[in-house]
Parts: C-alpha cells; structure tokens; sequence
C-alpha cells in the first residue's frame, strides 16, 4: 500500500458553519477523506453529527464555508455553475426518504427520465434508457405510469436508485438509503447496491447511523462526531479494534438478535450529543467519554495514523 | 388469576375511500402480569393497529373492530362504553408513541404535562401531585427542577423520556410501546431501553412492546409474537424464537435478512416479495407467495396456530404433525 | 392508502388521466356546464338580441317590467331596457375583465411569489415589504387611484384591478411555494444539474398549484364586485355599456319595489362565480395524482 492510487473523490479541509441566531453552527469541521474508484466509504455517526451535510456539501448542494472537494483531481468546490452542472452528470445523490425524495406529480417514467431531460436527450433514446433502467433496478414495466405514492417504499426506493443512475455517474452519495425501509425491503436493496457497485463500476460514499448496514456494504468506515472526524479504518479492522472511546460505545449500542449474555446492552455511555453551536475548544466527546482527562480539554485531537490505514482522533491513542 | 390481557381472535378492518382494508384478521395473544411481550412485524402487519384496538382509539369511523374480544383483566375491552374507556385509558393502560417529538404538547411544560394524567385519574392533593410529577421526572433519569420547561428545551432522547414519565404517572397494570425507541440514535436509545427495563421491574408494569427490531426485542422482552399480514405467524418465549430449530418460514427470513454485526458474509438474504396487499382478502396463508416451502394447501387454505411445545406455537402447515 | 402489487395503475397519458379525474367530479363537470353555457350566451349574444335596440336604448313605456312581461322574459330595468339582453351582452364585458384581470395577476403573481420564495434574501425582504404595503390599502382604493391616474376605460380598469391583485398572489404563491421548495425532490433536481428556472416551472409551481387555484376563483367574485364598484363612483364601465357589476350597482336603489333589478344581476354573477369555484377545485383535484387514481 505504497503508492495509492489518485483517489476519485478527495476533501482537504472540508468545512460547513450554518449561521444562526446564538452562532455558528458547526456542522462539518475540517474533515479530510478520500475514496478510491469503485470502493465504498462509509460514514457513520448519530443524528446531528453533520453526516448528511457532509454528502450534500462534497455534492455542493450545500456551499461549503471552506476547504475543497477534488473530484478526479479538480476542485468542484470552486468551479463556476456552467462546470459543475456538467460534473453533476457524473455525481449522484440517494436519499433516505423515498417518498419525499420524488416528485409526487409524476410518474415513475417521468421521475427517471426527468435527468435525461435536463441534459436534452432525445426523447425515442430517453424511452429506450428509462426503459432499461427499470430493468436495471427491478422494477417491471407496468410501473411506468404509476405515480410514487402508488408503490411501496422498497419500490420507491428502486425509484430513486434509477434516477440516480440514469445519467451513469461514477460517484453516488447514498444518504441514509434504507433507514426508512422494512428490514426485509432493507436487505434487497443494499443487495441491488451491491450489485449495481459491480456491473456499473459505482464509488459510494455511503452514509447510515446503522453500524450494521455499514459493516456490511463498506470498504473503509468513518465514524462522525458533532462534525468531526473521530476514527477512520478499514471495514474489518474498525470493528475487530475500534480505538475511539465513542467508536466502542456505538458498536456496543446495538442491540443484537440473540439472547447471548454477553450481548446484553450495558449503558455505560452518559448523556447526549452536546450543543453543535460554537462548540468549546475541548475534544468534542469529552462531556460523554469516561477516560476524559485534562489533556482532552484543551483542543480537539488530530487523526493520527495508527498503522494498516487505522486513523483515530483521541488524545488516548497520541503519538 | 388469568393474565392481565388477552385477545382472542380479533379481526380489524379500515373502510377507506378505496376500498376495505383487512388490518388484523385474527389475532390471539395473552399477556401475563409483569410480563413484556414483543410484537415484531414489518409496516402494516397490523401491530400497531393491534394496539390501538386495545385502547380503542381507532380512527373514527375508518377504524372497527370487526369481530373478537379483548379482555383485559377478564373485562371485554370491546363491549365498554366511552366513559369506562375514559377510566381505562392512560391509567390502567397507557400508551407510548414512536415520535416523541409530536406526542408532547409544546405550549405546555413538561411538568403540567405528566401533571395532566394525574389530574384526571387520581385524587391526589396539589402537593401530592407535585411530589408525584417530580418522582417521575427523577425515575426517568431528568432533574426535577426542570419540570417547568418546555418540550423544545429537551432533546429527543429526553422527550421519549418525558413521554414515557406522563404514561407511566398513574402506575398503569400495561403499557403499549409503540415503537418508543425507533426514532433515537443507537447509544440514546440503548439508555432509554435499560432505563425502560429498570422501570418496568420498579413499576410491575406488563408492557406490549412494538418494534420491527429483533435486537431491542432480545434485550427487553420474555415473549414474543411475530406478525404478518394481520396474523400471528409465530410466538413463544425468546427462548422459543431465538434458539429453538422449529420455526415459521416468516422467522426465519426475518432473521437472515438482519445484516449481521458478528459475521462477515457478502450478501445478504432478503424475503422475496413484498407484503401482500391487506385491500385483498387472500385464500390460504398470508405468507404462501414469498414462502421458499409454500405447498398446494397453503394456496388453499389458512393454516392454524399449533403448539410444537408448551410455549411455543406456529401458524405453518409444516409443523403440523408435532400435534398429534 | 397506498396501493401495493397486483393491481398495476390503468395506463393513461397524464393529460388523459387528469381529464378523467376531472370528468369523474360531478360537481366539477356541473361547474363545466354552467359555465360553458355563460360563455355561450355570451358569445353568441347578438343571436338573441340587438345590442343598441334592446340594451342601450332607453324606453320610457317600458320601465320596470316583471320577468316574463311583454316578451322581456326577465324584465326590463328603470330605464325600460330588456334585462336578457343586457345580461347576456354584460356576460361579455363582464367576463372579459374577470378573466384577464384574474389570469394576469395569476401570472405575475406566481413570478413575483416563486422567485422569492425560491431565491430568499433581500429580493424576497424587499418585494415582501413593498407587497404589505400595497396590502394594507383597500383593493378598491388602489384601483380607484390607478384609475382615476389613467383614465376610464376598459384597458385601464384591468391594468388597475390587476394591480391591486397582485399582491394577494405573491403572498398565496410564495408561502406555497416556501412549502415545497424544502422539499428532498427539488434537492434531487439540482443534483442532477437542472436549472432554477426549469425546477420552478417543472417542479415547484405544479406541486403549489392547489391553494393558487384556489385563490384564483375565489378572485373572480371580487373582481366583478369591484367593477361594480368603481361603477357606481363613476370609474367602472361607462354608461350605457352593459356590465354585471354595474347593473347590481344601478339598481340598488330600486331593491325596495323592484327586487327583480337586483337578484338578476345578482344570480349571474353568484352563478358565474360558484360554476368557476366548482371549477377550480375539481382542477386542483384532478391535478393531483394522490387523490383518487385515474
């Protein structure tokens, strides 16, 4: 793992404040990631932890306050309108709620080629792609004229999917994707993800609060906390040996389906997620961390490398 | 004594413009004093419609319970006049919604609020009252002295515990959990199952509790009953559900298409199929188009519920031989 | 209620299908009907009666007929003109300010209301602002000043209404507008690179559009009542021209002896009114897929 390949998408510095009436809010703070083409990131974290405004602002449907989103090497986050309307055809969103994410008003056909739309494909090519894409997702035709509210959420969710692949993008920020789904509906989706990553060559950057999901479809995982990052590692190695006191925590939450005592939950996290708004210069866990000590209060920790691509930002595991 | 609550056979149907929509077609269940049981299912396999039944407080009109009895402590539940309602509802049973957010009242202060129950269903003295709201602040793990903000002020976690301070006031005999930690993150929701296990021991509450999560189920409950299309497919103990071989084929699907957190395994496998569509009374077994071993006979006719031990029962034609 | 496999949706074209859900409201195909027959009376007017014989010529004999009397079959007004004929010729006047003062403030409306909905900002602050002021004066008043600013003449009695309209639009427009643009499907338009323009037009405004109708035909009424109005200070419709505001305006002063000069006014705008209501909430309906499949 000397020489890395040029990653497809890379942020130096990416950083999003909202202003409100107490302050800045700090939604994503300084956060450095890369993904290599065709692999999945996963972001994981609770609500509030800036998860989503970070897919939104590498896609720039937020402006970022700072910092720069290289895609292929280019900065996007700087690129004139004309540009970056050229990029969205290879940058693609998924989003958590399969129903709001779809115009109500019209019909699976039109939802799908709506994008092919914008970018003046012909109409006998826009039916023939549509029609494909339908196929490609799994859902039958006699759907074309069905409006979302007709179908389920699984199917909406195909929706969606198409939609977002229609233009063959590269790149899909998947933004919570099956968190409103049934479990059952849940596991064919992240399956037809999966697939899709495959035939079509797709980098993801998967964003979830389920430790679970991510386990099972990423890569490299990334663990947020109001707006940091707090630890980054391989899929395998994050859950064999988490380092971050928060990291641990998360992973001993869920609540797993069986009765082995050793699974019971054991609560030994305090509180909640402190004010995201100016936040105090400490490292953004102490309130909640049970090793807090003097040194974690003065500034918020630098990920450091821990060797076999493990990075964590705790002031347990410096240098 | 017989348990606290039992229903028997219930059928519930919603009358929509477009037609009927058969929510719950025959569901018994029993539920012991102290005891939690788990109500798993997917959307609309008719859990929560289940528990609205209970407290009747299906929508107006819409909602009916078509046939079948609900007896809590022996009382038929679907034979009682609104003010006896009025007596039963958010005293002897009181109810717990998935969206704390919604479910406060954000004009009142949280105080007022579990105040409120107390007001309508006991004598209790100003002072009493008073007395009464703060030890429920201080049982669901809030300070006392913040009885006097409002819902805004708390962050979601803490509302579900409000939520669930005002249910639990009038020390009700059950508590109907809908959902009461789906809409809060993992490490929030891992303190208020813990804090709900602790109260439940403390208050000697039943609890019905709904969820679609088999994790929370194994955390907190001792029975089981899983739903689909408006049935019980499958109930027993945990024990039952989780470690016994014999199950129903909905179970077992259930379970594999969990993306497991301590095994590594590269696809997952889903149910094929959706639900099927509850506007369609179905011949035969709900589950028999996604079922991997549906029969001739489960086209044509409904199977019933078996015991294949003393605890245990499933509604599948291919534990029916273990009855004889 | 949501519908789940089995029963795929009918294959319909979308104008197809809101015609259908159109055609399938009785009310609104009852509202249709009336209105259609308006403009027909309207239109082919002079096939019933002469415009200067029978409703601009005065006649002294024939003051205050009861409908039915003498052939005017509903009567004539003070100065003895046939009350049919002046309906069915106000219907034209009577419509074509209605109509044109209510669709171009419903165009300009819904441009003011969606680009500052959409936009935000000191666009919005300002335009918000100048849109309360012109709110806080009377629709009568302002279109009283335009008026009496521009002179008297049908032109200039739309230009003002509409102006005086207006901003009740942008305020309806913006708020709908406001709802929808939070929306998660408008974020996927701009994530596939549409333009603000083409998601406004595609997206916004057809998923605002119900409380926009809405105001729309609720507008009509008060724009006739307003003509009557600025007719009765003398800024309407010149005499003898035929209008329906104007007539109930004339009359008022007959209600007493002769109630029939004010109810067949009356009926003709409260009808007009209630078939172009009926109208537009079988649009609305029919306009979204949710309610009812088609």
């Amino acid at each position: 793992m000397d020489v890395r390949d040029q990653p497809l998408l890379q942020t130096k510095g990416l950083t999003k404040y909202f202003r409100t009436s107490r302050g800045l809010l700090h939604a994503v703070d300084h956060v450095d990631l890369e993904i290599q083409a065709k692999k999945t990131l996963g972001v994981v974290g609770e609500s509030g932890c800036g998860k989503s405004t970070l897919g939104r602002t590498i896609l720039r449907l937020i402006e970022p306050t700072e910092g720069s989103v290289l895609y292929g090497g280019e900065d996007i986050a700087g690129c004139s309108a004309a540009r970056m309307r050229e990029m969205r055809r290879k940058m693609q969103i998924i989003f958590q709620d399969p129903y709001a994410s779809l115009d109500p008003r019209k019909t699976v056909k039109e939802l799908i080629a709506d994008p092919l739309k914008v970018y003046k494909t012909p109409k006998s090519r826009r039916d023939e792609l549509v029609g494909q894409m339908m196929e490609t997702v799994g859902l039958a035709e006699r759907f074309a004229q069905a409006y979302p509210h007709e179908l389920d959420g699984g199917r909406r969710q195909r929706i969606g999917i198409a939609r977002a692949l229609v233009l063959q993008p590269e790149f899909i920020v998947c933004d919570e994707p099956v968190s409103a789904l049934d479990v059952s509906i849940q596991a064919q989706i992240l399956n037809l993800l999966m697939d899709l990553q495959e035939s079509h060559g797709l980098t993801y950057l998967f964003i979830t609060h389920d430790l679970s999901v991510v386990r099972h479809i990423s890569d490299e995982i990334m663990v947020m906390y109001l707006g940091v990052v707090v630890e980054r590692a391989p899929s395998k190695e994050l859950f064999a040996s988490p380092m971050h006191p928060y990291t641990k925590e998360l992973i001993r939450a869920i609540p797993i389906p069986d009765l082995n005592p050793e699974h019971r939950l054991v609560n030994s996290l305090r509180g909640e997620v402190s004010d995201p708004i100016e936040p105090p210069a400490s490292c953004r866990f102490a309130p909640r961390c049970n090793y807090c000590t003097e040194a974690c209060l003065s500034s918020q920790p630098a990920l450091q490398d821990m060797g076999n691509g493990h990075f964590v930002a705790c002031a347990l595991h410096g240098a | 004594m017989g348990p606290l609550l039992e229903i028997r056979d219930l059928h519930v149907e919603y009358k929509t413009h477009d037609g009927t929509v058969y929510a719950v077609n025959g569901v018994d269940l029993s539920l012991g004093r102290g005891e939690t049981l788990g109500l798993v299912g997917e959307t609309g396999a008719g859990k929560t419609t289940t528990a609205l039944s209970i407290l009747r407080l299906l929508p107006d009109r819409i909602g009916q319970i078509r046939s079948g009895k609900i007896l809590l402590d022996g009382a038929d539940i679907t034979a009682m006049s609104e003010p006896q309602m009025r007596e039963i509802r958010g005293n002897r049973v009181s109810m717990i919604f998935q969206d704390p957010m919604t479910s406060l009242n954000p004009i009142l202060p949280v105080g007022r609020q579990i105040e409120e129950a107390l007001l309508l269903h006991t004598q209790l003295s100003k002072e009493d009252r008073a007395k009464r709201v703060d030890e429920m602040l201080t049982a669901v793990g809030l300070q006392a002295s913040r009885k006097d903000e409002y819902p805004h002020q708390f962050s979601g976690g803490m509302k579900q515990r409000i939520v669930i301070a005002i249910a639990l006031a009038c020390n009700p005999e059950l508590l109907l959990a809908d959902e009461p930690t789906t809409a809060l993150d993992v490490t929030i929701q891992a303190q208020v199952l813990q804090m709900m296990n602790e109260l439940k021991k403390q208050f000697d509450t039943s609890m019905l509790l709904i969820t679609h999560d088999l994790g929370v189920v194994a955390q907190t409950c001792d029975k089981v009953a899983i739903m689909y299309g408006g049935h019980i497919v499958e109930s027993g103990t945990v024990q039952d559900i989780y470690e016994a071989r014999e199950h129903h084929p909905y179970t077992t699907g259930l379970f594999r298409s969990i993306p497991e957190m301590n095994r590594d395994s590269d696809r997952l496998a889903p149910i094929p199929g959706l639900m099927p569509d509850p506007m369609l009374r179905q011949e035969g077994c709900s589950f028999h188009d996604r079922c991997p071993h549906c029969m001739e006979r489960c086209r044509r006719e409904k199977p019933d519920s078996r015991a294949v031990s003393p605890t245990h029962s499933i509604a599948c034609f291919r534990h029916e031989r273990k009855d004889r | 209620m949501k519908k789940t496999a089995g029963n795929a949706p009918k294959r319909r074209g979308q104008f197809a299908s809101i015609c259908y859900r159109f055609s399938r409201n009785r009310m609104a195909m009852l509202g249709l009907a009336v209105f259609l027959a308006v403009v027909f009376f309207a239109a082919t007017a002079p096939m019933f009666a002469d415009y200067e014989a029978d409703a601009v010529k005065q006649n002294v004999y024939a003051k205050f007929f009861s409908p039915g009397q003498e052939r005017h079959i509903l009567g004539t007004d003070m100065y003895g003109r046939d009350l049919f004929a002046r309906i069915i010729f106000g219907a034209r006047l009577s419509l074509l300010i209605s109509l044109s003062t209510v669709g171009a403030s419903l165009v300009l409306g819904c441009l003011i209301g969606s680009l500052c909905a959409y936009y935000g900002g000191w666009l919005d602050t300002v335009t918000m602002r100048i849109v309360d002021i012109f709110l806080a004066l009377p629709m009568t008043l302002m279109a009283v000043t335009v008026v009496a600013a521009l002179g008297t003449s049908t032109t200039n009695l739309i230009i003002s209404l509409t102006i005086s309209m207006v901003p009740p639009f942008v305020r309806i427009v913006r708020s709908a507008v406001l709802q929808v643009k939070g929306s998660d499907y408008i974020e996927a338009a701009v994530a596939y690179g549409s333009r603000d323009m083409r998601i406004i037009l595609t997206h916004v405004l057809p998923n605002a559009i119900g409380p926009i109708i809405v105001q729309a035909t609720l507008n009509l009424a008060s724009v006739l009542l307003s003509v009557a109005a600025l007719g009765f200070i003398g800024l309407g419709v010149p005499s003898p021209q035929p209008e329906w505001g104007t007539m109930l305006a004339e009359s008022k002063a007959q209600m007493r002896y002769y109630p029939w000069q004010v109810i067949i006014p009356g009926a003709a705008i409260a009808v007009t009114v209630l078939s172009i209501n009926l109208i537009g909430d079988g649009l609305r309906d029919a306009l979204d897929p949710k309610l009812k499949n088609g």
